[in-house]
């Protein structure tokens, strides 16, 4: 519990450091954010080895409400993924906040609430209470929002944070009232009384819906994601890492939490729900992503992608636990969290990429880059790492958690329920199909951005980032392959989870040692990371030295060949927008495009192609238009006479009473 | 596992170079032959890989090092991937190594690099062919897991050899499995770039995918490329040949078993490599968007072989 302390008191200071100097950010506050990191890593890892719970009551609140923490394995894990990430994040900001000292920008906000942010999700993965969540999670949200909120001089920024605002009380207004239904049954805020307490199916269901709701914002999935698409590219792309590798966790985290702990009995169509959802989220999260040119745009939709897979995961493991297969539920959770984990490492490393884009190159937009990795060659090779663990390709990282997410569905012969054996095959053709098109969209990413050409005069001379932005990439890169590589201690300590939660891990998963990875039984299936890379880079060494033995080893440079026509231009490769074309055109009806040519009176006609999200029209609109034809009748109560609204009181008095007397 | 398994898995590993050249060959006298020519010798592939390594390598002055490191990871992890399909005898370490999902993980992870490399040097053509090889594999990918998920889920287990062990024991031919089949068929037409999809034998940019790719290579860079694709048409047709008709495997590391085993996976693959040679005879290349169409019932026939197997077959 002392590294508890730690965490707390560093970010705390990380709060008041910047008042003063600009300097003081890089020198004191984000190592104080790092530290705070390192501190709850080692605090998650220890619970984590622990295995039981340990909690602890602080000297605040209110008094007959008192606040307290609790730290188990699950909140373990999240505090070693947060922990991890904050670390990198921290080093990395250090390089990255000097650009915004020679700005107008303002520093102490954004230390200030980054220091706050950081507590926030500290104290919501910590509470044990709902009253300390519910204030943890609004200190989250509204600290995040001055983050996104931050270089406001761009109107889009603006209009950014407050869409995020606005769909962040939502999110908090649906997890009170969860709690409210929960309470209800508990009698008491405190986690341990609601675990205790049994809802019947109705209510918990309820509870279920607005949990999955509230946690859904927050976690992005389709319908509710609008909110992340501009968020995340409006803030520092430091704090953009963090939100994305570490805050949608933190509602992976709350749904575990409500769901998996305290509502009590699991029922599997609960799980059919997750599933659905999580499935759209994963296709819809990838087209999208796959469609744009902005860089951070195409990795903010990639993690509504992503936490469409965990949430595959997480419907998966509610399936198999409401049909009572433990054991298959336990290893739906562990993909699940595992997929959580990954995405926090290689997201927060691209989003820190697409950081030190920003920061040498002072580009966003994909079709104005190219060539970087020789200006690059440190970040063009960290992201080349993440753009591999993302693409779910072996031996990194991603490929295990999907493998795991791939082995879990794989197990639905052992349902009875026709409609189970048939929706699970469909969600995991879902996942085939997305990771398929995930690789097609970073290919995309690192081809544009990196190869080929500079297209403009900046880019061509964007320089190396400072130290200190590498060592935070690099942390993160080497965090991918590592999880890549030994997924079967990854898995030992992930499994802890489930086993403290369920009552079952997965005991077959390490049985063979870290070398092999058998999630149900050897011969079900097996994986071996360290033999494939081992294998991999054995047989590419054999080759090497067999073609430099026998081919012959000149090698002349030369122009590239291009027809025989002119001589090629930068302007004649491939752009971000050419690249999807023609998957633009297979899925163009997921998607609404808008493509033509306009040409006016005597001007050049040019090419219009705007692709925007379906789920505004069908979503969206709707829920507006019935908002506003409901505030339209309220208004019409208020006709502005003191004498009206004094009959209103007296009326709603009477009911009053009556109700009372009743 | 033992020696005799390790040593055998190492002989078979080695055996996918050598071999793969010989079918591409075969396809082509085939195909010579069925249009009424007499074609070049079964051995041209190989004659033409042995010119490649001889031939000086050039370099486009815009390239990266990252191209030069894609020929060497594209032929590793394409061999590799090779290396977990039971060519001549189910007993193989190395598909406990790396199930089927680690297979297509590997073609994938060759492809991403390929497509990178089209990109890296600038030119129009390598992002046109990066761009379509991404949506064919984008479409092609999710088919080819699904058909092998109806095998899976009928051995229990996406470990090749038990998938193959299987089949020969239980082995009849359910409805699902012929789904999975025809699914299998069309998803390696698609990703060895072959008619109706790609033509691997014309340079017109209008109809080229692969080959737009590896337009910048030359030399012994070519060369594995070249190498690294025809070990991948021999990967589908053995996975073709062994998980669908497993008659002849060798289950045991017996020299005679081993025998017969070769002898009857050459009889399979001059059968697959033959009808490839007519289908491609008598089919023409597709335009490109009409490829989705095409992949569009490779998936529906996955998908459908799946379900038929989840809902019709699991009860028997």
């Amino acid at each position: 519990m002392a590294a508890l302390g730690l965490a707390l008191a560093s970010s705390l200071a990380g709060l008041f450091a910047t008042a003063r100097r600009p300097a003081l950010l890089r020198g004191l506050s984000l190592p104080l954010f790092a530290l705070s990191g390192l501190a709850a890593l080692a605090c998650g890892l220890l619970a984590l080895a622990n295995g039981g719970s340990t909690t602890l009551q602080l000297p605040l609140g209110l008094p007959w409400l008192p606040w307290q923490l609790r730290l188990d394995a699950l909140s373990g894990f999240f505090l070693v993924l947060l922990g991890a990430l904050t670390l990198a994040v921290g080093i990395y900001g250090v390089g990255y906040v000097r650009d915004f000292e020679r700005g107008r920008d303002q520093l102490p906000p954004l230390g200030a609430f980054s220091g706050l942010f950081l507590l926030g999700m500290e104290l919501v993965l910590m509470a044990d209470g709902a009253y300390l969540f519910m204030v943890a999670w609004e200190l989250m949200t509204l600290s995040s929002y001055f983050l996104v909120a931050f270089q406001h001089d761009n109107a889009a920024n603006r209009r950014a944070a407050f869409l995020y605002l606005l769909m962040g009380h939502i999110s908090g207004l649906c997890i009170l009232l969860a709690f409210g239904v929960l309470a209800s049954f508990s009698g008491s805020l405190a986690f341990a009384a609601m675990r205790a307490a049994h809802p019947d199916f109705l209510w918990a269901s309820v509870a279920f819906a607005l949990a999955f709701t509230g946690f859904g914002i927050k976690a992005g999935l389709v319908p509710v994601h609008a909110w992340l698409p501009e968020a995340h590219p409006a803030a520092p792309s430091h704090i953009s890492a963090l939100m994305s590798g570490a805050m949608l966790k933190v509602a992976v985290y709350g749904f575990l939490r409500v769901v998996f702990d305290l509502i009590g009995p699991l029922h599997w169509q609960w799980g059919v729900v997750v599933l659905t959802v999580g499935s759209l989220s994963a296709l819809l999260g990838v087209l999208l992503a796959l469609m744009q040119t902005d860089l951070k745009r195409l990795l903010a939709y990639s993690s509504v992608e992503n936490l469409g897979i965990v949430f595959i995961g997480l419907g998966l493991s509610l399936i198999f636990l409401g049909t009572d297969h433990r054991l298959l539920g336990a290893l739906a959770l562990v993909a699940a969290l595992y997929h959580a984990l990954n995405h926090a490492l290689f997201k927060g490393l691209l989003f820190m990429g697409a950081g030190a884009i920003l920061h040498s190159a002072h580009e966003r937009d994909l079709d104005r880059m190219g060539g970087l990795l020789r200006r690059m060659p440190w970040t063009g090779t960290f992201f080349l790492i993440g753009s591999l663990a993302i693409s779910g390709l072996p031996p990194l990282n991603g490929f295990v958690s999907e493998w795991l997410t791939f082995q879990a569905a794989l197990q639905t012969w052992q349902l009875h329920s026709g409609l189970l054996r048939t929706l699970i095959p469909a969600a995991a053709a879902v996942l085939a199909l997305s990771a398929a098109l995930a690789a097609a969209a970073f290919v995309k990413a690192y081809g544009v951005a990196f190869l080929g050409r500079a297209r403009t005069r900046h880019v061509r001379r964007a320089r190396q980032v400072p130290v200190s932005m590498r060592v935070g990439q690099g942390l993160l890169a080497l965090g991918c392959l590592a999880a890549g590589v030994f997924p079967s201690t990854v898995i030992a300590w992930i499994a802890r989870v489930p086993q403290s939660l369920l009552g079952t891990g997965l005991p077959q998963a390490g049985a063979q040692g870290w070398l092999w990875l058998t999630p149900v039984s050897p011969t079900t299936a097996s994986y071996s990371a360290p033999g494939v890379l081992f294998a991999l880079l054995v047989l590419a060494g054999l080759t090497a030295w067999l073609v430099h033995r026998g081919a012959v080893r000149r090698v002349r440079r030369s122009d590239a060949w291009d027809c025989g026509l002119t001589p090629p231009t930068p302007r004649m490769q491939y752009t971000a927008t050419g690249f999807a074309q023609p998957l633009r055109r297979v899925f163009g009806a997921w998607l609404r495009v808008d493509e033509g040519v306009d040409a006016g009176e005597g001007a050049t006609p040019r090419h219009r192609l705007q692709i925007t999200d379906r789920s505004w029209a069908l979503f969206y609109a709707p829920v507006v238009r019935v908002l506003d034809r409901l505030t339209r009748l309220v208004t019409r109560m208020q006709a502005g006479h003191l004498r009206v609204y004094l009959a209103w009181t007296l009326g709603t008095l009477l009911l009053l009473l009556w109700v009372v007397t009743l | 596992m033992n020696a005799a398994d390790t040593v055998l898995a190492v002989a078979q590993a080695l055996l996918w170079p050598l071999a793969a050249p010989l079918l591409v060959g075969w396809v082509r006298k085939a195909k010579a032959m069925l249009q009424n020519r007499r074609g070049a010798s079964v051995l041209q592939p190989a004659r033409n890989l042995g010119k490649l390594f001889a031939k000086e390598t050039r370099v486009a002055h815009t390239a990266s090092p990252l191209f030069r490191v894609t020929p060497y990871i594209v032929f590793t992890a394409t061999w590799l991937a090779a290396a977990a399909v039971p060519l001549l005898s189910t007993r193989l370490p190395t598909s406990a190594l790396a199930d089927v999902i680690v297979v297509a993980g590997l073609l994938g992870l060759a492809r991403f690099f390929l497509a990178l490399a089209g990109m890296d040097v600038g030119t129009a053509f390598g992002g046109m062919g990066a761009s379509r090889e991404m949506m064919v594999s984008g479409l092609a990918e999710p088919a080819l897991l699904m058909a092998v998920f109806t095998l899976a889920m009928s051995a229990h287990s996406t470990n090749l050899s038990s998938v193959v062990d299987h089949q020969l024991t239980g082995g009849t031919l359910l409805p699902s499995m012929l789904f999975a089949l025809g699914s299998l068929i069309l998803v390696a037409v698609a990703e060895t770039g072959r008619i109706p999809i790609d033509n691997p034998t014309t340079h017109l940019e209008l109809t080229m995918i692969h080959e737009a790719m590896i337009l910048e290579y030359s030399g012994r860079h070519l060369a594995l490329l070249e190498c690294a694709a025809q070990i991948r048409l021999l990967l589908y047709g053995a996975l073709i040949a062994n998980v669908f008709f497993p008659w002849g495997i060798a289950t045991s590391a017996q020299p005679t078993a081993l025998g017969i085993a070769l002898g009857a996976l050459a009889g399979k693959l001059l059968v697959l490599g033959a009808a490839l040679a007519a289908g491609e005879t008598v089919l023409v290349k597709k335009r490109l968007f009409q490829a989705p169409a095409f992949l569009n019932l490779a998936f529906l026939f996955a998908l459908i072989g799946l379900l038929s197997h989840v809902i019709l077959e699991q009860g028997m």
